[in-house]
């Protein structure tokens, strides 16, 4: 049976060995075991009894993830004891791909999870990169220091002023892109954020690879559940962000769009 | 030299080749319609539509087990009054592509479907598919409908009555009956113009850490090149059993696999989970292999291959 398939797709139980409360609601939870995979891929996370749902991957050797509580499965993430297994499928999906030399990430909130991963692989990859975070508010700020420990520089802004220059990321990936030009920007963040740094980099002329969260649920692209809502255009037609075909889908096709 | 003729006539329609997208998969937005038209897919099935919403099952809904996947989405549709503007829209946005829209329904009593069914026409689709083999899908004794030839039968006559002469209807077989040639010659009788066949086998993957079944709803249809064999048997007791077209669908991942599909007595072919092993691109690619694989063979059309392999 030499051509045996390997079911590289069914759940594997992974043992936490780690987990930290990161801000009021996230935490970060490090496994014993590594997973092949590249940033901005994702997992599916089984809690059996409980359910599953998709995570960003913020480290692969060992595997880590950051956990928002929003639902009931990432609540019940959140109590798993450390020892305790967490079963894992994937990883999924398109991730970022490593372009030229200069890489700028652009985070909105729980989104810095996978460009921290990149961050660490771009710098091994002897590329320099640089991050601007947006958040609600400081306590929303996650994992600046861990950027600051690379020896990535940060930009922060708050809506709210609490912390760094007040106002929204896209102020910051302005003056970052006008200070020293990336060959890439990789963002992940909220909808509104992406369309925003999407009409910024086609203005700008930069290339972008865009990370959009949506509502998966089998995660192989059949059952349709994480197709982005298509704007309609003015015309009536329905039209895409930039870096999208008709009809994508965020768990096969991205969840990392991307533009040259 | 000429290339092989990949036309295929299903009924009244005329397809650019043979290749379905299979009801279930994608089938959900017009947009994901024109993306499957874009990549040359034959004809597209849409999903599966109830006469009230459905949410469907919590996760996990699927996953691949090594020799094919398993699902158990929970038949998640936005109910047949919305489904007609789906379907009315997606009709609009294939015409220029030349592809054909099937519609595919369920429901749970044998009236139902014909309610369903008579609203789903509203929408005008090409082909009305009856899905009577859902594992989701029982009659009020728990037994699926396309178990038994007289329940088979009474819901064609039901669709069939609900939408009368002019749209054209196939009903989706399961392929876990105990002969599946009786139940199609069943629906042929009822008024069936064509068979799909064959829905996902009913199957359980558990998990031995978790000491559990994978999958929330337990149990779920197996689909990929687990079931090609399966669905090869049941397409050639069909095409003994009956003389209307079949739609051949379960584990076709290549082009050699719809070949084999037609060379059973499919007229037209169904891909579904190939677009997890291939990306959606395969409902387009699949066709092309098949047309290099009949030019490399020298056959020139789907006519002269199509039963070949059961005669």
């Amino acid at each position: 049976m030499s051509t045996m398939m390997q079911p590289t797709y069914l759940h594997r139980p992974f043992t936490l060995v780690s987990s930290k409360m990161d801000n009021y609601r996230t935490r970060s939870l490090t496994f014993a075991e590594k997973l092949d995979c590249q940033p901005g891929q994702y997992v599916m996370a089984w809690l059996p009894g409980v359910g599953e749902k998709p995570f960003s991957i913020a480290g692969d050797d060992p595997l880590q993830l950051m956990v928002v509580d929003v639902g009931p499965v990432s609540h019940s993430l959140h109590s798993v004891a450390e020892g305790q297994r967490v079963w894992i499928r994937g990883p999924l999906g398109q991730g970022y791909r490593l372009v030229g030399q200069r890489v700028l990430l652009a985070a909105g909130g729980y989104g810095v999870a996978p460009l921290y991963y990149l961050a660490r692989k771009a710098l091994a990859a002897g590329m320099s990169a640089e991050v601007c975070m947006g958040a609600r508010s400081a306590e929303d700020v996650l994992w600046a220091e861990r950027f600051q420990a690379l020896g990535v520089p940060v930009r922060v802004m708050t809506e709210d002023g609490s912390m760094g220059e007040r106002g929204l990321v896209t102020k910051a990936t302005e003056a970052a892109i006008a200070a020293a030009r990336p060959d890439s920007l990789c963002a992940c963040g909220p909808l509104g954020m992406l369309e925003a740094l999407d009409r910024q980099c086609e203005q700008l002329g930069v290339a972008r690879q865009l990370s959009w969260e949506a509502h998966m649920r089998c995660g192989m692209g059949l059952c349709g559940s994480c197709e982005l809502p298509a704007p309609q255009g003015e015309d009536g037609s329905l039209h895409r962000h930039s870096c999208q075909q008709p009809g994508w889908l965020a768990c096969l096709d991205g969840p990392v769009s991307w533009k040259e | 030299m000429g290339s092989a003729d990949l036309t295929c006539r299903l009924l009244g329609l005329e397809m650019k080749n043979p290749i379905v997208l299979a009801s279930g998969i994608i089938g959900t937005s017009s947009s994901l319609f024109l993306r499957a038209a874009q990549v040359g897919v034959g004809a597209v099935t849409a999903k599966s539509c109830s006469l009230q919403p459905r949410a469907g099952h919590p996760n996990p809904v699927a996953l691949d087990w090594g020799a094919g996947v398993i699902n158990a989405i929970g038949l998640t549709n936005p109910g047949a009054e919305e489904e007609v503007h789906l379907l009315a829209e997606g009709r609009r946005i294939l015409e220029p592509y030349g592809v054909p829209l099937i519609a595919s329904i369920f429901a749970g009593t044998v009236e139902e479907f014909g309610q369903v069914a008579a609203l789903i026409a509203q929408a005008r689709p090409h082909l009305l598919e009856v899905n009577i083999s859902c594992p989701n899908v029982a009659d009020e004794f728990g037994t699926p409908f396309a178990a038994v030839c007289e329940s088979a039968a009474a819901v064609t006559e039901s669709v069939r009555r609900a939408v009368g002469k002019d749209l054209p209807i196939a009903v989706k077989l399961a392929p876990n009956v105990y002969n599946i040639g009786r139940i199609a010659a069943a629906v042929v009788e009822a008024g069936a113009d064509a068979i799909t066949a064959i829905n996902t086998m009913p199957g359980m993957v558990i998990d031995a850490h978790a000491r559990r079944p994978v999958l929330h709803n337990r149990t779920g249809g197996l689909s990929g090149m687990a079931i090609k064999p399966i669905a090869l048997r049941c397409v050639a007791e069909i095409a003994h059993a009956v003389k209307v077209p079949i739609i051949g669908t379960g584990g076709v991942n290549t082009g050699e696999d719809a070949a084999e599909m037609i060379l059973a007595g499919a007229t037209a072919v169904g891909v579904g989970t190939a677009v997890w092993y291939r990306g959606v691109e395969a409902l387009g690619t699949i066709a092309q292999e098949l047309g290099a694989f009949m030019q490399a063979e020298g056959i020139r059309s789907l006519d002269e291959m199509r039963g070949q392999a059961i005669r």
